[in-house]
């Protein structure tokens, strides 16, 4: 096994942009049908890595070998047909087309005036996607599809134009558990035809469930590769980040606090039904379910964007109607979106005008103007507080990384001082190091007396975060756990069994 | 596992008939068809001429210049640009073209393939300020609309040309049949013209590979960059064949009107567009068909014809286009949303 060509060799592979060093002296090899983690935090050289076996990027020293042969120099097209395929975060596919034709988009690529042959794509996409064992509907278009479908869509499309070694950029960032699962059926089906597989990701039980090996980087460096077995999460999260993480039970019992939100029977059709609960002030709730379980659904509705259709809210023990959440932010309740790229923050704005903007009203002087420097003054300490890495107050937001953009969000809500604080997946995509840092926001919060509903999909972050733990099943809630009273493990077993 | 794996497929199967209709709701070709059903039949009711065959032959003679210049246009929204400059265009190539052939005399092949030429050139032009420059699509053609439209308001002086040759001004007529009414019911040149570029361009988008990489490229221009869909030439197609069908369109508006005016074109831009959006092109790309964008054309045609038989003012007309553009877009929207709504709570079911 040892004695094995490597289908992909790189050594002492470097690559400056300018004067900075974005991969530094990097020897590292995938074998043939090798399930292979890469992980590390932002910025670490993951992305540069991956783009230059791409072809994306040329190398500024060392070489790039596959099966031995030495490939350089390498440009896009050349490692596609090498077998070399990567499917990016955003997945890169057209929204407008049929399903079978993105599967099988390579076959519109070269020349102009060649006939479409309708049958023989859906012949392209029956075929791959039997061989994963799967169905979708052809003729579908991609922009009906789910994020997991549309993972497999992309998939589907690297096996087409005859992948051999497919690089997964965080593919599992937007996923629920049950879909991660079912990703992780499929790599192990591609591993089985013998395709290599690299997987980029932050979540890294995950990285110990499938992986053989894994490579960490930090800084451009390679830290190291291990057999998965060699290492634990714990390990690996400190050879990523070089701290020491402690995930120790937090839980406190907050039955003496006075309620702030209390739900009684909060019911809207085709969402959830008859869901009561009680988030006492100063206590974080976690809510964890499968995706559909209508968490989400639930606290759209307790921020106003949406009408429960029967049952009450009440806050600080008076009846809460909302109309609009703009009611719902002057009644002090704050709502942290799971899609941060689409709700969260306006992109093209700068960092300044996004943490102002739930709490314009509130900086108005007394002639309804906003002062600059007040503003100023505002972005400048949330930035400081949850130490947001940022080139200057006035750069769009778009430019910085993900976690520090989710960070951006959090600030504009923590602005606004809320008394409570819906944050639904706010880790989703967001490294260690960075979820530690909003973890202790939440912590410090909760310590002023804020009320938070956390809503996961991860159930070691409400195990490490949360006071109590709703679960929610089908828009029902089904049961209560306490961390701490009962182990990690049981609580997984409750949720997902 | 394998039970695990299907849920991945719970996207409703094309099989299935309920799906099918659907996704036939969804289309606005099939809203718009709808509308059209409705307005002819209420203005065949209201004005009884409408329906008869001359007046349904006659409004297809009069839109064909305007169908024409809304097949090059729908193509470049596919790609995902836009094209203010194409009336301009249409009138540059058509006068130049009418020059060459009224004071040179050149002979017919000579003057369409230079009036084509000039058309291709001007939409290349768009193509290369759009692509290497990376001027916003809209801004560039606005600038290109006003620079050729007041050169050739500047070097005519606003003169018309009326000594267009006979060749050109002659009508063409390839079949014609007497009514039960008397009237001559005749299928010309431009209807004909009209049907083939639709043909041709309905045959370019979907049954070639230049036509999807197209679609690609409007839906999501990275993804098709990295795949290596070729950027540059699609640009150059897009506009380059607008440009085409807009000096196509010019000449054949001379060809029925028997003189060349420099303005003849001021608004049609509008008009176009009016009625690709309506066809249901998208602004933002990658989506619209040949047929809707045809079916648009219909609608805009049969509302205008249909008022003025009532003897309606042509305010009212662009009220009632304003009115259909914002009703047709809307339902458009509201019916694939509650499509998406739906969905998602038979998500939730299945999870129980």
């Amino acid at each position: 096994m040892e004695e094995e060509v490597p289908f992909l060799r790189l050594s002492g592979l470097s690559k400056r942009f300018g004067g900075v060093r974005a991969l530094e002296d990097i020897d590292w090899d995938v074998r043939p049908g090798e399930v292979h983690c890469l992980v590390g935090e932002n910025g670490c050289g993951k992305s540069t890595l991956i783009k230059t076996v791409a072809g994306v990027h040329p190398p500024s020293a060392g070489t790039i070998e596959i099966e031995g042969k030495d490939v350089l120099p390498l440009d896009p097209a050349k490692a596609k047909a090498l077998g070399i395929q990567v499917i990016f975060q955003d997945l890169s596919l057209f929204p407008n087309l049929s399903v079978a034709e993105n599967i099988a988009v390579e076959s519109h690529l070269d020349g102009a005036l060649k006939p479409v042959r309708t049958g023989q794509m859906k012949a392209i996409a029956r075929r791959v996607l039997a061989r994963l064992d799967l169905t979708l509907d052809l003729s579908a278009l991609v922009s009906d599809l789910s994020v997991a479908e549309r993972q497999i869509v992309a998939i589907a499309r690297g096996l087409a134009a005859q992948a051999r070694l497919i690089f997964m950029d965080e593919p599992t960032a937007s996923l629920t558990r049950a879909e991660v699962d079912r990703l992780l059926a499929i790599v192990a089906r591609l591993k089985a035809d013998g395709i290599a597989v690299v997987f980029v990701s932050h979540r890294l039980d995950e990285v110990v469930e499938i992986a053989e090996r894994v490579t960490v980087m930090r800084d451009g460096r390679k830290v190291g590769t291990w057999p998965v077995h060699e290492v634990d999460q714990r390990r690996i999260a400190h050879l990523m980040t070089g701290l020491d993480i402690d995930h120790a039970v937090v839980a406190r019992d907050m039955s003496a606090a006075p309620p702030l939100l209390e739900v009684r029977n909060l019911s809207r059709r085709g969402e959830f039904a008859d869901v009561s609960f009680t988030l006492r002030k100063g206590e974080v709730l976690g809510l964890v379910g499968l995706l559909g379980a209508g968490r989400t659904e639930l606290a759209l509705t307790l921020f106003g964007m949406s009408r429960a259709e029967g049952g009450e809210i009440l806050l600080d023990g008076k009846p809460l109607v909302l109309r609009s959440n703009r009611e719902a932010v002057r009644a002090g309740i704050a709502y942290v979106s799971e899609d941060r790229l689409s709700l969260g923050v306006v992109l093209p704005q700068s960092i300044e005008d996004n943490v102002n903007l739930a709490v314009m009203k509130g900086l108005a002087n007394r002639f309804g103007l906003i002062p600059p420097r007040r503003r100023r003054q505002l972005a400048g300490e949330w930035v400081k507080r949850l130490a947001i890495k940022i080139p200057g107050l006035d750069r769009p937001v778009q430019t910085l990384s993900g976690g520090n953009q989710q960070r951006v969000v959090l600030a504009k809500w923590l602005a606004a001082a809320p008394k409570l604080l819906i944050l639904d997946s706010p880790t989703v995509g967001v490294d260690i190091k960075n979820k530690q840092g909003i973890y202790e926001v939440v912590a410090e919060l909760a310590a002023r007396g804020v009320g938070v509903l956390l809503i996961s999909d991860e159930v070691s972050e409400v195990f490490a975060t949360c006071d109590r733990v709703l679960h929610m099943r089908a828009g029902r809630l089904v049961g209560e756990t306490v961390p701490g009273r009962i182990s990690e493990h049981e609580m997984e077993e409750r949720i997902y069994a | 596992m394998p039970d695990a794996l299907s849920v991945a497929g719970a996207v409703p199967h094309a099989s299935d008939g309920r799906a099918g209709l659907t996704r036939l709701r969804r289309r606005p070709e099939f809203w718009l068809l709808l509308v059209i059903l409705i307005v002819g039949a209420l203005f065949s009711a209201l004005a009884p001429g409408f329906l008869s065959l001359p007046n349904v032959i006659d409004l297809l003679e009069t839109y064909s210049v305007q169908a024409v210049m809304a097949m090059g246009l729908f193509v470049v929204l596919v790609a995902g640009g836009i094209d203010i400059s194409f009336a301009a265009t249409a009138s540059v190539s058509q006068y130049c073209a009418a020059l060459l052939a009224s004071q040179m005399g050149l002979p017919a092949p000579l003057v369409i393939l230079a009036g084509l030429l000039i058309g291709t050139a001007l939409g290349c032009l768009n193509a290369a300020l759009i692509f290497y420059l990376r001027i916003t699509s809209i801004i560039a053609t606005i600038a290109m609309m006003s620079v050729s439209f007041s050169l050739l308001m500047y070097f005519s002086g606003g003169r018309s040309i009326y000594t267009l040759p006979d060749w050109w001004t002659t009508r063409i007529t390839f079949f014609q049949t007497e009514t039960a009414s008397g009237d001559l019911a005749r299928i010309t040149l431009p209807i004909v013209l009209m049907i083939v570029v639709a043909l041709v361009t309905w045959a370019m988008m979907t049954r070639l590979s230049v036509g999807r990489q197209l679609y690609a490229m409007g839906g999501n221009a990275e993804a098709a960059r990295r795949i290596g869909v070729p950027i540059a030439r699609l640009h150059f197609v897009a506009y380059g064949y607008l440009g085409f069908t807009a000096a196509l369109a010019g000449m054949l508006q001379a060809h029925r009107v028997g003189e060349s005016v420099p303005n003849a074109f001021a608004n049609t831009e509008l008009a176009v567009l009016s009625a690709a959006v309506l066809g249901g092109a998208s602004l933002t790309g990658g989506i619209g068909t040949v047929p809707g964008v045809l079916l648009g054309i219909v609608l805009l045609a049969m509302l205008q014809n249909g008022l003025n038989l009532l003897g309606v003012s042509s305010y009212f007309f662009q009220i009632v286009i304003g009115l259909t553009i914002l009703v047709s877009t809307s339902v458009t929207v509201i019916s694939s949303r509650r499509g998406r709504r739906l969905r998602g709570i038979g998500e939730a079911s299945t999870h129980g």
